[in-house]
């Protein structure tokens, strides 16, 4: 976002938006900027890459919390920064450029489902449970929470854990203490703690309903709208390192990136980065401006958890093949981004389990109800 | 150490300063698109009422309907953007992909106006003299003109600038002697804009000496020789040129520099809905095959294809709107024609596949079955035609800066 601006301010008096509604490009990216200053700073890949213990995450987590970044997604009036959707998927794309391994999105995802049910977000990172779409926790009669969810992303960093529970008289948010809640240490391929979460009987530190009509389903729109703005934004990182590399390795004496078989690799690859780019664009400007989450949303989200995954994969093997050896060593950074981009399908729905969603509701919709849909957006 | 220094570099890492540059704004219709579409929908459903189509049988009947090509033109959907001085109608680029992608996607026969309207007429539009202008242009936007590019001859396609026809300056104007070849619709076609050699290449600039001209198809001297495709149809020719005088007024642009022309055009040309809609027919009669309630494979498959045509489309209107607010998304348009020849080229094969385990009492079969055999014929030119895959990963490259 920081580019565009630049790239924007170079061409003055182009812009003629008549007809052309564009949210994206209106907004100022402050938000971002703040974001990007202190990844920049208190994140750089390279050199958390060099040390060997953890130590950088809380002088970074406490720029984060100082600068009311986690709690992006939260109304002023339940303590958050309410810097709305639009800014705080600006944050996650510039994260997704930068790997970041801290609970940012998770702690902005908490924060958005504890306010849409009026509970104010405590202090402190956190995640959300359950994020694969098919764990189901119960809220029991008595007011506690029972049930077992599968790979919950930095479960064991968190200090609360906001739960979507169902109930006999319908959704129940939750906000948990993560001490009270029985946590693995499973980890995803990059390393990033994503155990399971066993609550039995957890007795929740607040609880109340959810709005109508919200469902896990909900939920997983917009936890896979956040990690395809994630992805997206690594797979940018990727892109221009794996340009920056091939016009610089020099083999057979000539630079790498002068071989027509590396460069139509790359050109694969900005393919892939671009529609990963447009498709998750694409859905948190949608996620943004819904007031309720209907089919066209569902089409947006959908497809931007499938297409980023299915680039994410393209787009690591074109970026490894590029890097040859080197990106394949502990020390090169490349790693970074290539697992963790990996890893990020798999929350909130991998892209085989939204793709038999998405198409089930196709279906469903009808051939003669298909193109309408699609050309609507 | 002067291989750890080395290393060290490569290692260096600033993900700030390392942006793409690639870009897409988020273009959302707006809402006077929606007016045009219904109206395009209620103008094609009264068309194939009356039978002039069949939006189920693509390749089925002729493509080249001149009498519908004028009701088109008549409705203002032809020159939709050019000034309303040469017949156009002001009208936005994110209007005109409307029309374009409704056109589509029910198989409409456009064949006689689709190029002129695409990128001949903008080239003259920016070219062409005024009196050239106003001849021709408004009888583009009336549907009446047919448009054949001459770019290919035998032994120079991709590589554009190994061009050999020849133009030679004579009293007046220039004589044309050789050839052009894959000439789609030259055979129907009412005038050419062809790519002729004036000059010889320099040492400096082999894209130096090729020029522009405006060619009258009915003028003494060319020949069109018919070739038939691999799927039967004629669509593409050889043109010999013999002597063929061209006027002075003729020319288009620049003498010897057309190579600095085709810039900004080709961003529209590549970057179109008919770039990944070619084939979408089959996919809707896979889902009108697969019935409401699909087995969990088929289910899943659908759900991809659904997610990757969504992605092309919103790739493709953003592009069309940062062109509409003057910007120039040269690579991301190229991405769109790569990703999305790609994609409806594969479309045949990944249908077929699900089509495996259709029960096989479907009341669709057969249109599915015609269809699929249609799609996989002309597959193969889908990433050939007007700038093969390599050529657009070429420029992409350079995009990069890779070259």
């Amino acid at each position: 976002m920081v580019a565009r601006k630049r790239r924007n301010k170079a061409r003055p008096g182009k812009q003629t938006l008549d007809q052309v509604s564009i949210v994206a490009s209106e907004t100022d990216h402050i938000v971002a900027e703040t974001a990007a200053r202190i990844f920049k700073d208190l994140a750089d890949p390279q050199t958390i890459n060099h040390v060997k213990s953890d130590g950088w995450k809380l002088p970074l987590w406490r720029a984060l919390a100082d600068s009311g970044l986690p709690l992006a997604w939260v109304p002023e009036e339940f303590g958050g920064a309410g810097a709305g959707l639009v800014d705080g998927f600006e944050i996650l794309s510039v994260a997704g450029r930068y790997a970041l391994a801290v609970p940012l999105a998770e702690t902005l995802i908490a924060g958005w489902l504890l306010a849409r049910a009026g509970i104010a977000a405590p202090d402190g990172p956190m995640t959300v449970a359950p994020a694969q779409p098919r764990d189901l926790i119960t809220f029991n009669h008595d007011g506690t929470l029972s049930g077992h969810t599968a790979k919950v992303p930095f479960a064991r960093d968190a200090e609360h854990i906001a739960v979507l529970a169902t109930s006999d008289k319908g959704m129940m948010v939750a906000l948990t203490a993560a001490k009270d809640c029985r946590r693995d240490d499973g980890k995803t391929i990059a390393g990033d703690a994503a155990g399971a979460v066993v609550l039995e009987r957890v007795r929740p530190l607040r609880s109340a309903p959810a709005p109508a009509g919200f469902d896990q389903m909900s939920l997983m729109l917009v936890g896979a709208a956040v990690r395809a703005v994630e992805i997206a934004g690594a797979l940018e990182t990727v892109l221009s390192m794996s340009v920056a590399y091939a016009n610089e390795r020099v083999a057979f004496e000539r630079k790498i990136g002068k071989f027509q078989a590396v460069q139509q690799n790359l050109a694969r690859l900005a393919g892939e980065t671009a529609a990963a780019l447009a498709a998750a664009g694409s859905a948190a400007d949608s996620i943004a401006r819904a007031d309720r989450f209907d089919d066209a949303v569902f089409l947006e989200a959908a497809s931007a958890k499938i297409r980023t995954a299915e680039a994410a994969a393209e787009g690591a093997a074109i970026a490894h093949q590029v890097f040859g050896a080197i990106g394949f060593t502990n020390e090169h950074v490349l790693h970074r981004f290539t697992l963790r981009m990996l890893a990020w399908r798999d929350d909130f729905g991998n892209e085989s389990w939204w793709a038999a969603e998405l198409g089930k509701c196709m279906a469903k919709r009808g051939a003669d109800e298909f193109w309408p849909l699609i050309a609507s957006r | 150490m002067h291989g750890e220094a080395r290393r060290r570099r490569i290692l260096a890492f600033d993900s700030v300063a390392m942006s793409t540059g690639l870009h897409f704004d988020q273009v959302r219709l707006p809402p006077a698109c929606e007016a045009l579409r219904a109206e395009v929908r209620a103008f094609l459903a009264d068309e194939i009422a009356a039978g002039t189509f069949d939006p189920h049988r693509p390749g089925h009947g002729d493509s080249h309907n001149p009498a519908f090509s004028r009701r088109i033109g008549a409705k203002g959907w032809i020159g939709m953007t050019w000034p309303k001085q040469y017949g156009g109608h002001e009208r936005s680029f994110l209007e005109r992909y409307v029309v374009t992608e409704e056109f589509r996607v029910v198989n409409a026969p456009v064949r006689l106006h689709f190029v002129a309207d695409r990128q001949s007429g903008p080239i003259l539009l920016k070219y062409a003299p005024e009196h050239i202008k106003k001849d021709i242009l408004p009888r583009i936007c009336r549907g009446e003109l047919c448009f054949v590019i001459g770019m290919s001859e035998p032994g120079s396609g991709s590589d554009l600038f190994a061009a050999k026809t020849k133009a030679t300056k004579v009293d007046g104007g220039w004589k044309i002697n050789g050839s052009k070849i894959w000439t789609s619709n030259a055979h129907i076609a009412d005038y050419m804009l062809g790519l002729f050699r004036t000059s010889p290449p320099t040492k400096e600039n082999r894209r130096h000496g090729l020029t522009q001209f405006l060619v009258d198809m009915k003028t003494p001297g060319i020949t069109v020789n018919p070739i038939i495709q691999m799927t039967g149809q004629h669509d593409f020719n050889e043109v010999v040129f013999d002597d063929v005088f061209i006027p002075d007024d003729h020319v288009l642009g620049e003498i010897d520099g057309a190579w600095k022309q085709a810039t900004s055009e080709l961003a529209y040309e590549r970057s179109g809905p008919e770039r990944f809609l070619e084939t979408f027919y089959v996919m809707l009669e896979m889902i009108r095959a697969l019935g409401p309630d699909p087995d969990l494979r088929s289910a899943e498959g659908l759900g991809r294809l659904v997610a990757q045509l969504h992605t092309l489309r919103r790739m493709s209107i953003s592009v069309a709107g940062m062109l509409q607010a003057g910007k120039e998304p040269v690579v991301e348009a190229s991405i769109v024609k790569d990703v999305g020849t790609i994609w409806e080229q594969k479309l045949p094969g990944r249908v077929r596949e699900l089509a495996a385990f259709l029960e096989p009492e479907i009341s669709n079969r057969a249109t599915l079955d015609e269809q699929l055999a249609f799609a996989t014929t002309i597959a193969p030119k889908l990433t050939i035609q007007g700038g093969t895959t390599e050529i657009l990963r070429g420029i992409i490259a350079r995009g990069l800066g890779l070259r």
